[in-house]
């Protein structure tokens, strides 16, 4: 539990909503938001201010998200300390995705209940708020304790428990030749201690790699359905959702709203985006839903492009392929009930294609499998084998474990002091530990007792 | 009863390490001190091993000297071999360890006690605690004298309800030879202390003249010997070697043949011992596939045949004992001089006390030592200090003195078992110290001196020499960072000798120092002032440059939990009405009771999201209840 460091945490209810917002509080506040908020008009922050922008990732600059941004300047904020907050479109990807860069800028997760508990700490809240706000706590509290119980039954916390006790049995070799030094137990064994660690590692790798795949499993991925006008994206949405939400017509760009349709894909929560036709146009209203439909792209975690296979391949189709590339996308060739006449260019490359008949229903199957293993790799669904992380909390203690384990593994080649590297150690079990629980003294001093014979 | 007319300031009960600390802290702070002990030829009796460090340990007894106690100044003048141990690894991780001359340690102690002005050394078995109503007074003897102070000591090692087991025999005693303590501890469990019982253990002693040590392999202290204590020049007495012996396949034979006659095994011996301190027959059961354990056959004195070999406890009945030594190569005639045996003794759960080691139930009530579920005389000393100075300063109407977790190794100590508790012989290691590099053996002075000289324990000549290290010290770091290489053509040739070509003009003493290959004795051969710098600077400059990046790591960490420790909790604090708080953390609160956040934030369990719940509810509850903050406890 740190106090002075900067905190970040989504603050708005976790879900679908029309806003979410990503809140900031620290001294490093105002800094992460110079980085990460591209401001519309000006360069910086005026306190208090609503400013209008996008949201870009620290690595690349790539736009995560149109937002509004407020900085509040100590003291004039909820804790006293400087507070940025972020208003992003709701929607738990986009969000995190927002809370990933903030972390990645230097914040930590907050903990429950610590902008309030900064709030008190710096002398914001006096005491009548400071009841009502405890109880708001102790609600968050129980709800994540709940959380906790439901994951410590399950898979996850085996796999981690895993991983904790390999890196707790490689802290007791590193201790116990510390300690007892005098005592008859051998040199470190420092082969043995790098395949320990390295296990574990990969562990972590593991897990860190299930983390897209656990949160999809919890909050199902987005499609977005995209091609030119009467390619037969609203048939193809309908066929999938097997009723007649989204208007279907054969006059071209009547579908000009953005539909959004939820879809269970054997066990798969997926929310189909149905969007305007793309073509070329100058009707105003149209272009608003094209663009909007490109726009839209970069949100979504899955593009399905659709090809009216029965006609050649043309300019319009190439504007979308252009928008999709480096996209997850999958190729749907409809109409197959028809003639084929497109001949795709070599740019659709390796993407992933179907042909189906939104019409008829053929290949509708092909194409619900298509989605599930591109998301799902395999059987992931139907083992119980199964386990994933699905939270950023989780990722992060795992990634920061990671490095932590990195450093460990580039100081023992180096030959650096085993007290040093105990530090390493320490951090990545700490790391750990707040996915699952603490290590304690006693834990490691167990592991030593039992696997050494000590004492003079 | 009797009642004796001085009134004490400070009543100590035991001579043990612990105290023989706490009664000269309490004297030489000046307060009227009375040491009473059962026998007064054992005091600073080393019961079981004859020396004193090792990791952590040492560590402990640095820190003792930094704050003005006497474990090291004892060793140094009564050590019989120094060694400094794990010299291949980091400077935080290297410890002291000598072998004592035990009756010259024992001697030194007592005489050191006797010439202490404000300090009185009486023989007596105290049998109760006077109280008047819930007011402690003082103390009750069996010889019926009643001695009166205003704050009392406990310092029972194993005395209390002792009992000695050898095979199925077992009889009453505080240690071989001497008395138990008989009903003190039955009048604390009645006051509504947590009573439990402990078990240690120690090997036979061995006739030196029935060893042929031509078989074994000696080991040699180190040469020059290292002093413990920073006011020590050197050692002065004779150096003598350990030797090293091991037990064999056949020696475990014997050791299984006697099982059935184990205290331990047959479940005679209720109290739960050392895991780091197992007997020779734990290490043979639970360590099957092992051919030989190691031993050290230990000088009990330059004037005694009678020698200790260490790791070689046992409660194994004596009829197994002589042929399980004799099992030994070297070791085949040899004689045992005082057999083997277990003790079980009564503690008292150190989760009773406040962090400065006043009991939360009787004011003016301290415990130190084994009484607290420790082992080892050094952890037993640094207790006794503490114990000593906070008993004095109650005297004297000041805030105890309490050391955090980062600033020693007996912060750690004494904040584990006040937060924790034990359930079984706590001994120090280095790895219950979150800041282990931050706590070295080299830097207990920095650490405490201060601290020491504040309490009025450190002499101001002594204060000054440390003061004029540390100026130096900070004087020195400041040059090495300041002075650049101008490239002359000495320090060109240094350069190309060590393979530093990369080395440009204008690069710091200190960046050059950081690399791993060269240390002050590198920057001496082309830099004059490296060459006079005195060696305990040179020492604190190059670990804070070798160790920099690690050591702000630690500091960061350290200024990170300060708000956390810095936060009391309440004596009162009713966990059960606040919200938030799941059922177990609230049970856990209320059975550590912990004194601050930081302690809380330690226990097993309390997860940071109860840290948060518990420091809004602070929050709440300081704004009502403010103007009730005590001030300065008063007598």
């Amino acid at each position: 539990m740190y106090i002075e460091d900067t905190i970040a945490a989504i603050s708005t209810p976790q879900g679908e909503g029309g806003i979410g917002i990503v809140r900031v509080s620290g001294s490093l506040a105002e800094a992460i938001g110079l980085r990460l908020f591209r401001f519309c008009t000006g360069a910086a922050f005026a306190s208090h201010f609503l400013h209008y922008g996008a949201v870009v990732a620290p690595d690349d600059d790539a736009v995560l998200d149109e937002a509004m941004a407020v900085l509040m300047r100590a003291p004039r904020s909820y804790t006293r300390e400087d507070v940025l907050e972020l208003h992003c479109h709701g929607g738990m990807l986009v969000v995190e995705r927002v809370l990933t860069a903030v972390l990645a800028c230097g914040a930590r997760l907050a903990e429950p209940g610590e902008f309030s508990r900064r709030a008190f700490v710096n002398g914001r809240i006096d005491l009548v708020q400071a009841e009502a706000v405890m109880d708001v706590i102790a609600a968050k509290t129980e709800a994540s304790l709940a959380l906790a119980q439901r994951q410590r039954a399950g898979a996850l916390s085996e796999r981690i428990e895993t991983i904790r006790r390999a890196l707790t049995r490689s802290l007791a070799f590193v201790e116990a030749s510390i300690d007892f030094p005098e005592d008859d137990i051998g040199e470190t064994d420092t082969v043995a201690l790098r395949s320990g660690v390295s296990d574990a590692l990969d562990d972590i790798g593991g897990l860190l790699a299930g983390f897209d795949e656990g949160r999809i499993l919890r909050e199902g991925i987005s499609v977005l359905i995209v091609g030119k006008p009467n390619a037969g994206k609203s048939s193809l949405l309908n066929r999938l959702l097997k009723e007649n939400r989204a208007i279907v017509t054969h006059v071209p760009g009547t579908t000009r709203d953005i539909i959004e349709e939820t879809v269970n894909l054997g066990g798969l929560a997926v929310r189909l985006l149905d969007t305007a036709g793309i073509r070329h146009t100058d009707d105003v209203v149209e272009r608003e839903g094209i663009n909007r439909a490109l726009g839209k792209i970069p949100l979504a975690d899955l593009v399905l492009f659709v090809l009216d296979s029965a006609r050649p391949f043309s300019d319009e189709d190439r504007l979308i392929l252009d928008a999709v590339q480096g996209k997850t996308t999958i190729v749907v060739l409809n109409k197959s009930d028809l003639p084929p006449v497109i001949d795709l260019p070599p740019t659709v490359g390796e993407m992933p294609r179907v042909a189906l008949s939104a019409g008829t229903g053929t290949g509708i199957d092909d194409l619900r499998e298509a989605i599930r293993t591109t998301f799902l790799h395999g059987s992931a669904l139907d083992s119980r084998e199964f386990v994933a992380i699905s939270r950023v909390r989780h990722r992060d203690a795992l990634a920061s474990a990671r490095s932590a384990l990195h450093r460990f593994l580039s100081g023992l080649g180096e030959g650096r002091e085993l007290e040093t590297l105990a530090i390493d150690l320490r951090d990545a079990l700490s790391a750990v530990g707040q996915v699952t629980g603490e290590t304690t003294t006693d834990d490691i001093l167990d592991v030593v007792f039992s696997s050494f014979c000590i004492g003079k | 009863m009797h009642c004796y007319e001085t009134i004490y300031d400070v009543i100590v009960v035991g001579a043990g390490h612990a105290g023989c600390e706490a009664a000269l802290a309490a004297a030489r702070m000046g307060c009227s001190t009375l040491l009473l002990t059962i026998n007064l030829d054992a005091v600073a009796l080393m019961s079981c091993n004859p020396a004193i460090g090792g990791l952590a340990k040492g560590h402990l007894v640095k820190e003792i000297d930094a704050l003005g106690g006497e474990m090291a100044r004892n060793i140094d003048a009564t050590g019989i071999q120094f060694r400094i141990l794990n010299t291949r690894k980091g400077p935080a991780v290297r410890a002291s360890r000598a072998q004592a001359d035990k009756q010259l340690y024992r001697l030194r102690m007592k005489r050191i006690l006797e010439q202490q002005d404000n300090l009185y050394l009486k023989q007596g078995e105290v049998t109760g605690l006077y109280l008047e109503g819930e007011e402690l007074r003082g103390v009750d003897t069996r010889s019926g004298i009643r001695f009166l102070g205003k704050t009392v000591i406990l310092t029972t090692g194993t005395f209390m309800r002792g009992l000695i087991h050898i095979g199925l025999t077992n009889y009453p005693g505080g240690r071989a030879g001497d008395l138990p303590s008989v009903g003190l501890s039955d009048q604390l469990g009645h006051l509504g202390f947590q009573v439990g019982r402990l078990k240690t253990g120690t090997p036979a002693r061995l006739d030196g003249r029935t060893i042929d040590f031509s078989r074994l392999e000696p080991q040699y202290g180190d040469d020059p010997p290292a002093p413990f204590s920073f006011s020590t020049e050197r050692i002065t007495m004779p150096q003598v070697p350990c030797h090293i012996a091991y037990t064999n396949p056949r020696s475990h034979e014997i050791i299984r043949s006697g099982l059935d006659r184990s205290p331990l095994y047959a479940g005679v011996i209720e109290g739960i011992g050392p895991r780091y301190c197992p007997s020779i027959e734990d290490k043979v059961v639970r360590f099957p596939d092992k051919e030989r354990h190691q031993t050290f056959i230990e000088p009990e004195g330059l004037e005694t045949v009678e020698v200790y070999p260490s790791g070689m406890s046992t409660s194994l009945p004596i009829d197994i004992q002589i042929p399980f030594y004799r099992s030994i190569e070297g070791l085949e005639r040899v004689e045992i001089m005082r057999p083997a045996y277990a003790i079980e003794y009564d503690y008292v759960d150190p989760i009773q006390l406040r962090a400065s080691l006043e009991t939360k139930l009787i004011r003016n009530l301290y415990h130190a030592g084994q009484i607290n579920g420790t082992s080892g005389y050094e952890e037993a000393a640094g207790q006794g200090l503490m114990a000593g100075i906070n008993a004095a300063l109650r005297v004297k109407g000041r805030e105890p003195l309490v050391l955090g977790r980062s600033e020693a190794y007996i912060g750690v100590m004494i904040d584990d078992l006040v937060t924790l508790g034990t359930k079984e012989p706590y001994r120090m290691f280095t790895s219950r110290a979150e800041y282990r590099l931050l706590l070295r053996e080299d830097n207990a002075d920095m650490r405490l001196r201060e601290k020491g000289h504040d309490v009025g324990l450190v002499r101001d000549e002594l204060f000054g020499h440390f003061l004029r290290k540390r100026e130096m010290v900070a004087a020195e770091y400041e040059r090495i960072c300041s002075g650049r290489l101008a490239m002359n053509d000495r320090e060109q040739e240094f350069l190309a000798l060590h393979g530093l070509g990369d080395i440009q003009k204008g690069t710091s003493l200190e960046h050059l120092l950081r690399r791993p290959e060269i240390t002050y004795k590198e920057l001496a051969e082309f830099d004059d002032v490296s060459r006079e710098t005195p060696p305990e600077v040179r020492e604190q400059v190059e670990i804070q440059v070798k160790y920099r990046g690690y050591i702000e790591r630690q500091l960061d960490q350290v200024e990170r939990a300060r708000k956390l420790e810095g936060t009391p909790l309440p004596e009162g604090m009713d966990y059960f009405s606040v919200n938030g708080l799941t059922t177990e953390v609230r049970e856990k609160l209320a059975k550590n009771r912990p004194d601050t956040l930081g302690q809380a934030s330690r226990i097993p369990g309390v997860t940071p999201a109860a840290i948060s719940v518990l420091s809004i509810a602070l929050k709440a509850k300081g704004g009502k209840q403010s103007g009730q903050e005590a001030g300065p406890e008063e007598m």
